[in-house]
C-alpha cells in the first residue's frame, strides 16, 4: 500500500437532531482509500453506510445533523470544510451517484444541460466547448447515440441509459475519488453487470478511486479490492475483498456471507441472521451485534475497539479464536 | 416553437374536448333560471298587465315552447354570437358585454398581478428559509389572507385610503380605452381586495412545491455536482415550480372571476360582474345567460393557453 491514502477517514461520527435531543448515527468510523482503489462498503440498510458516503461530501442537511472526527482528503478535512471549498471537492475532485438515477435527475433540464453545468461549474470553457465535452463524456459511459442522448430530458431514456447518463455527469470532470451509492439496485439484473463493468473499466483507465456503497456482496465482491463491512453505527470488518470472502474474522461479516442465495442451492434453506438491527435510541453499549451473534460470551457486554488482525481489522472480543465460514461453496450449497 | 403541429394538434383537441363543457355550464345555468319562482311573463308585461298582454309576451319570447327547444334556440343563436336582446333595455347582451368586459378585465388582470408579484417572493422567502421565524410569519400571514373575506377588506381599504386618506377614489371605474391612467387609478383598490386571497394561495402553493424540490434527490445531485445555492434555487428550483406556479395561476385566474363579481358590486363598477347581479335581481336571464357563458369560455380560453404553457415548461407533458 501507498503510504498516503487519497482519502482518510478517523473517527467519523454522525448524530441526528431530534426534538431536543440528539442520536449516534454512526460512531468512530475510520477507513482510508488509496488512490484508484476500489473500496465496498457493505452492511444492512440503516447501518450507516449512505449518510456516510453523504456526509463526506456534506450533503447531510445542516440543521438536523452533525457530523464529527476528520476526513482527510488531498490535506483538507472534508468535515466541517466551509461551502466556498467543499463547492470546489464536489463534482470535481470527488463525486457521488445514486441509486435511483431518474430521481436524481432534475427532470426539465436536458442531459446535456446537466452535464454541462458540472462543466462551466469547475472549469473556464464556453457552451460549445461545453457541448463537445459532454457528447465525448457521454459517448465514453457508452451511450450510443451521444448526441441525441445531450439533448434528451432524463423520462425520454431507459433506466440504464439514465445512470450512464449520471455517471457521465460524475466522471465528467475526472475526480479523484467516486461515491456510488447503490449505483445497481435499481436496475435490471443485466444491466447492473453493464453497469459495473463501466465502473471498473472508467476507474481504471482514469484512475479514479471507487469507494462502492451497497447492501449486495456480490457487486462487491465483483468490483472491490477492499471490503468493510458496517453494522448499526460501526465498522465491524475491514479487509481485503478476497480474504473476507473466504474466511471472515467478524460473525456479522460471516452472516451476510452465509445469507447469499446460490442458483445451485434451490429447494434448500437460505441461512439468515436472526434477530434484527437495534434502533438508534437502544444501542447496547458492548457489542452492538452480541444480541444477534451466535458466538457470544458474556465479555461481549463491554466495549470493543477495532484491533488488526493480519490483513483484516476486526471490531470482535473473540477475534483470533472464532473460525467463521465464508462465502458458501459449490461443494457445500450441494450438500 | 409554439406553433408546431404536435402543438396545433393539442390545441385541436383541447377545443373539442372544450364542447361539452360550453353546453353543460349553459345548460344547468339556463334550467337554475327556469326554476327561479314567479311568472317571467308577468314580470316582463310590468304591473296592472292584462292577462292578453301576459300572453302575448309568453308568445313572443317564445316562453311556451318547450324547455329544451328554449335552450336549444338560445344555443344555436349563442354560437352565431347572438346573445339575444336584454328583457329591460333591449339592447343586444353582446354589445353590453363587450362594453363592460375591459373594466372587469383590468380588474382581475390586475388583481393576477399583485398575487403573483407578492405571492411569488414571500413564497420563495419561507420556503428558503423553511422553519424559520419569517416562514412562520408569512406562513400565518397567509392562513390569514386565505381566511379574509374580501368584501370585508374591501370596506376596510375603501375606510381608510379613500375615505380617510383620499389617496384613491371610492367607487366607479374609468373606460381604460378614454383614460388608461385614471382607469388603473380607480382599479387598484378593488383589485388589492380582490387580490389579498390570491396572494396568500401563490404563498402556500410556492411555498409547499419548493420546499419539496429543494429537498429533492436532484437537488442532492446538484450541490454534489459543486453548483452554488443560488444557482441550484434561481435556475433549477424556479423552473420546476414553474408547474406548480401555472396551475395556480390558471385556478386563482376562474377564482378572480368570479370573486370580481363580489368586488364590483362593493366599488360600484360597472363591470360584467355588477351587470350580472343586477340582471338576476330584475329576471333579466339572457343578461344573465350570457354573462356566464362568457366567463365559462373565459376560463377554457386561459386553462388551454395554462395547458400550452405546460408543453413548454414540462418536458414531460407528452405532446402525441
Amino acid at each position: 500500500m501507498s503510504d498516503a491514502p487519497l482519502l482518510d477517514v478517523r473517527g467519523l461520527g454522525i448524530s441526528f437532531l431530534i426534538g431536543g435531543g440528539s442520536v449516534h448515527a454512526t460512531q468512530d468510523v475510520s477507513f482510508a482509500v488509496q488512490p484508484g482503489e476500489r473500496v465496498g462498503i457493505v452492511g444492512e440498510s440503516g447501518c450507516g453506510k449512505t449518510i456516510t458516503g453523504l456526509s463526506l461530501l456534506g450533503l447531510l442537511p445542516a440543521a438536523t445533523t452533525r457530523v464529527v472526527g476528520q476526513a482527510m482528503f488531498e490535506g483538507e478535512n472534508l468535515v466541517g470544510l466551509p461551502l466556498s471549498r467543499m463547492r470546489h471537492v464536489r463534482g470535481r475532485k470527488i463525486s457521488m451517484i445514486f441509486q435511483e438515477p431518474m430521481s436524481a435527475l432534475d427532470p426539465v433540464f436536458t442531459i446535456g444541460q446537466q452535464i454541462g453545468e458540472t462543466i462551466r461549474t469547475h472549469f473556464k470553457v464556453d457552451k460549445k466547448q461545453a457541448r463537445e465535452r459532454a457528447i465525448e463524456a457521454l459517448a465514453s459511459v457508452g451511450i450510443p447515440s451521444p448526441a441525441r442522448v445531450h439533448d434528451s430530458y432524463p423520462h425520454q431514456l431507459s433506466g440504464g441509459m439514465r445512470q450512464r447518463a449520471m455517471i457521465a455527469i460524475a466522471l465528467v470532470c475526472e475526480p479523484r475519488l467516486l461515491i456510488a451509492d447503490e449505483p445497481t439496485t435499481a436496475l435490471d439484473v443485466t444491466i447492473q453487470a453493464q453497469i459495473i463493468d463501466l465502473l471498473l473499466d472508467l476507474s481504471a483507465r482514469q484512475g479514479t478511486a471507487l469507494l462502492f456503497i451497497t447492501h449486495d456482496l456480490g457487486v462487491i465482491a465483483e468490483t472491490c479490492t477492499r471490503m468493510i463491512t458496517m453494522y448499526a453505527g460501526q465498522v465491524v470488518e475491514d479487509a481485503p475483498v478476497d480474504s473476507a470472502l473466504v474466511r471472515p474474522r467478524h460473525p456479522y461479516t460471516s452472516g451476510l456471507l452465509r445469507s447469499l442465495p446460490r442458483l445451485s442451492a434451490r429447494g434448500a434453506m437460505l441461512p439468515s441472521i436472526a434477530g434484527r438491527v437495534p434502533t438508534l435510541r437502544d444501542m447496547p453499549t458492548g457489542c452492538r451485534f452480541a444480541e444477534r451473534c451466535a458466538h457470544r460470551q458474556e465479555a461481549c457486554a463491554a466495549p470493543q475497539a477495532i484491533e488488526q488482525e493480519g490483513a483484516h481489522q476486526v471490531r470482535c472480543w473473540r477475534q483470533g479464536e472464532l473460525v467463521l465460514p465464508g462465502a458458501l461453496t459449490d461443494r457445500e450449497a450441494a450438500a | 416553437m409554439l406553433a408546431n403541429a404536435p402543438r396545433l394538434r393539442l390545441v385541436g383537441r383541447r377545443l373539442v374536448q372544450f364542447v361539452p363543457v360550453i353546453v353543460l355550464a349553459t345548460f344547468v345555468v339556463f334550467g337554475l333560471l327556469k326554476l327561479v319562482p314567479g311568472d317571467l311573463a308577468a314580470t316582463l308585461a310590468g304591473e296592472y298587465a292584462t292577462e292578453e298582454r301576459i300572453a302575448q309576451i309568453r308568445q313572443d319570447y317564445g316562453l311556451n315552447d318547450p324547455f329544451l327547444v328554449q335552450y336549444g334556440r338560445w344555443l344555436w343563436n349563442a354560437v352565431q354570437l347572438d346573445l339575444s336582446r336584454s328583457f329591460q333595455s333591449n339592447e343586444p347582451v353582446l354589445d353590453q358585454i363587450l362594453h363592460r368586459f375591459p373594466t372587469t378585465m383590468l380588474l382581475v388582470a390586475g388583481a393576477l398581478l399583485i398575487s403573483l408579484a407578492v405571492g411569488v417572493p414571500l413564497g420563495i422567502l419561507a420556503a428558503t428559509n423553511a422553519g424559520s421565524r419569517l416562514d412562520v410569519a408569512v406562513t400565518s400571514l397567509s392562513s390569514f389572507g386565505v381566511a379574509l373575506p374580501n368584501f370585508w377588506l374591501a370596506m376596510i381599504l375603501v375606510a381608510t385610503f379613500s375615505l380617510s386618506w383620499g389617496w384613491f377614489p371610492a367607487t366607479g371605474a374609468v373606460r381604460f380605452s378614454a383614460d388608461p391612467q385614471g382607469a388603473i387609478w380607480h382599479a387598484v383598490l378593488p383589485s388589492i381586495a380582490l387580490a389579498a386571497g390570491g396572494i396568500a394561495e401563490v404563498v402556500r402553493q410556492l411555498r409547499s412545491a419548493l420546499i419539496e424540490i429543494l429537498s429533492s434527490q436532484y437537488v442532492r445531485t446538484l450541490y454534489a455536482k459543486g453548483l452554488s445555492p443560488s444557482a441550484i434555487l434561481w435556475k433549477h428550483g424556479l423552473k420546476n415550480v414553474a408547474v406548480t406556479l401555472l396551475t395556480v395561476i390558471g385556478l386563482l385566474a376562474s377564482r378572480l372571476l368570479g370573486g370580481a363579481v363580489v368586488i364590483e358590486a362593493v366599488f360600484a363598477i360597472p363591470g360584467m360582474g355588477s351587470m350580472v347581479v343586477r340582471a338576476a335581481i330584475v329576471k333579466d336571464f339572457p343578461v344573465v345567460q350570457g354573462v356566464v357563458f362568457t366567463m365559462v369560455i373565459l376560463v377554457i380560453a386561459i386553462n388551454l393557453v395554462i395547458d400550452l404553457l405546460y408543453t413548454i415548461v414540462d418536458p414531460r407533458v407528452a405532446l402525441k
